[in-house]
């Protein structure tokens, strides 16, 4: 990957707590699988910064090598990718996503 | 653009010899897959490590060919 893509991504982990790059925005996802997460994510009430990866293709290419992870959406917590939306979907129902992100 | 179903099954089987695989085409267009795999390669892995061996076993197909392949998987 490119270091200035990296450096890019890497930015964003670092001054986002909670990030999820997505199709779309927060207020209008372009795709299911970013809706299911925005969804779990507005319903947990916490804050976090949408990246819309359609609006840049170097970071739509970028992110799906620095996670080593083929598919959009990704959620970052802590600068740590926490999965896509199935994954995401299973820690919410178990509860194990609200003990990450600290909701009692 | 699409993957067939027995293409998909085939690609986890040969990944995964002991792979037990539920493949459900969800709208009908080989395009939008959801997947249950149990296998015993999955245990003690963590569910993204999980998902990448299936993903591997799909030779980038994934994100590319396929689009979409929701995944189920299971500790065999």
């Amino acid at each position: 990957m490119n270091e200035n893509v990296k450096k890019k991504i890497e930015d964003i982990v670092e001054k986002n707590e909670i990030c999820l790059f997505m199709k779309g925005t927060p207020e209008v996802p372009q795709c299911g699988f970013s809706l299911a997460i925005v969804n779990v994510l507005k319903h947990l009430k916490v804050n976090f910064k949408g990246i819309n990866v359609l609006e840049d293709g170097e970071i739509r290419e970028g992110i799906k090598e620095y996670s080593d992870w083929p598919t959009i959406p990704q959620l970052y917590y802590k600068k740590k990718f926490l999965g896509g939306c199935d994954i995401v979907k299973e820690m919410f129902e178990k509860g194990e996503l609200q003990k990450i992100l600290y909701i009692k | 653009m699409g993957l067939k179903l027995e293409e998909i099954n085939s690609l986890i089987k040969k990944a995964m010899p002991d792979a037990e695989v539920t493949i459900e085409d969800l709208a009908g267009d080989e395009n939008h897959y959801s997947a249950t795999i149990k296998s015993k390669a999955f245990v003690g892995k963590s569910k993204i490590e999980q998902h990448k061996m299936v993903y591997k076993a799909l030779n980038g197909k994934m994100g590319n060919e396929l689009h979409a392949l929701a995944l189920n998987t299971i500790e065999g």
